[in-house]
């Protein structure tokens, strides 16, 4: 099943994996299928593999367009 | 080593009930104009259990949208006998360790489910949250043989791909898969030219999506003029990808719409794609309900048999010896029945006993509908 939320990125070991918080609780997940993972970054694991990096900023556009609707309504 | 950290996340704004609220309203203003209800099909299992758990489904059915649950729940489609298969091999030999996600264990066949099997001597079964974790074991034990058996659809396919990379690099004899691979675009092909069901239009699995990307559901679009959305898994996403496929409808212009931007990229992931690519080729696939697809399915590469179960232990895989049941499965993964319509729902199959694999996976339909619909089994 799909973990539906972000966690964030809080270290990295030096065989590509790295733990992954999820409000206090932590995973072990492998970074080899995304390039460039930096502690700080929110990922998207399943089953124990890192396969999105969340795009901050096109988190921060999809919010605008909530609040863009409120006002219309 | 840090503590745990606390933190917001980028989503803590986005469940207000004001987001929620408006965003229904959008729709409502666009379905207002539509002669009939507009019927969707959310191919998505965790999609389904966000639309159950956050109250969504009677409110947008109210707003003239009624949602279909798809087959993407990859323990409900793999057809018995896989199981079978394993547990078969898992009960003859004393060497053998089998490494699998936790609701494969729980599947009814006429031969029990793995869980059932697990006391008989020298049975030994290993639940794990990573396929890395079947590696480690086939390391840490050179004397047993490990195989990881596991359902997936392309979320999960490119993890257990990486496997085999790993097992290729250090060597391990012992190591090897049974795995039922499932690719989503082809049985959504199967679904529309089945012709058994009137969709007007595909919430597309966000996750999936991921790593294919937009493309591979263009020809929804283009030869079928079915409208779709990618959607993330917050309930105020799963709106705006309904928002989307009906605007789509209304202005006749059906597309692969793409909200799910911040995570999902339009060319998917390549390092994902590129270790498919290079371990797996495609093949026809048995899936439960909707029968053989061609091109549905992924198998290892002759260069990789090695790391094949099938063929390390002449393991066959028996289609068409499922014993029947009065279990619906089948059909309420096509879409054509609810839950609840299925004779045995809550009668005499429930969590707790299930009687088929839609009552197993936490993204199974059926157990997601008996979770959130209060329905209360009785004898």
């Amino acid at each position: 099943m799909c973990l539906a939320v972000p966690g964030k990125v809080i270290s990295l070991n030096d065989n590509g994996t790295g733990q992954v918080d999820y409000l206090g609780s932590q995973v072990l997940a492998n970074f080899s299928l995304l390039s460039g993972i930096r502690i700080g970054d929110w990922v998207i694991v399943h089953a124990g593999f890192a396969i999105s990096r969340l795009d901050q900023k096109e988190a921060r556009r999809t919010l605008k367009l909530f609040q863009e609707l409120e006002k219309q309504s | 080593m840090t503590g745990p950290v606390f933190h917001r996340t980028p989503f803590s704004d986005w469940r207000t009930r004001e987001t929620t609220d408006h965003l229904l309203r959008a729709i409502e203003t666009e379905t207002r104009h539509l002669p009939a209800a507009l019927k969707l099909m959310e191919v998505c299992g965790t999609h389904t259990m966000v639309l159950h758990r956050s109250g969504l489904k009677p409110q947008l059915r109210a707003a003239g949208i009624e949602l279909i649950s798809g087959p993407g729940c990859p323990v409900c489609i793999t057809p018995d006998y896989y199981h079978e298969a394993i547990i078969d091999l898992l009960t003859a030999r004393d060497d053998i360790i089998v490494c699998t996600f936790g609701d494969l264990t729980r599947v009814p066949t006429r031969k029990g489910s793995l869980q059932t099997v697990v006391p008989q001597p020298g049975s030994r079964l290993k639940i794990v949250y990573s396929p890395e974790e079947a590696i480690k074991e086939a390391w840490s034990q050179p004397d047993k043989q490990v195989i990881f058996f596991g359902a997936g659809f392309e979320t999960t396919i490119p993890g257990i791909a990486f496997t085999v990379k790993t097992a290729s690099e250090l060597n391990l004899k012992n190591y090897s898969l049974l795995t039922a691979f499932w690719l989503i675009p082809p049985a959504l092909r199967a679904i529309i030219e089945s012709g058994e069901l009137a969709i007007n239009g595909f919430i597309y699995p966000g996750h999936v999506s991921v790593i294919i990307g937009e493309k591979p559901y263009a020809f929804i679009a283009e030869k079928y003029h079915l409208p779709g959305a990618i959607s993330g898994f917050e309930p105020a996403d799963i709106l705006l990808g309904v928002l989307s496929v009906v605007r789509q409808i209304r202005s006749g212009k059906p597309r692969v719409a793409n909200e799910y931007q911040r995570v999902v990229k339009p060319q998917g992931n390549p390092q994902a794609l590129a270790l498919m690519e290079k371990y797996l080729s495609k093949t026809a696939a048995d899936w439960r309900g909707l029968g053989i697809i061609p091109d549905s399915g992924l198998k290892l590469k002759p260069d990789y048999s090695a790391f094949d179960a099938l063929k390390k232990f002449s393991l066959k895989l028996k289609p068409g010896q499922t014993g029947k049941t009065a279990c619906r499965c089948g059909e309420v993964l096509k879409g054509l029945i609810g839950p609840g319509d299925c004779p045995l729902f809550g009668r005499q199959c429930w969590p707790d006993s299930p009687q088929g694999p839609c009552m197993v996976s936490y993204e199974g339909a059926c157990l997601v509908e008996y979770k959130f619909s209060g329905a209360k089994h009785h004898d």
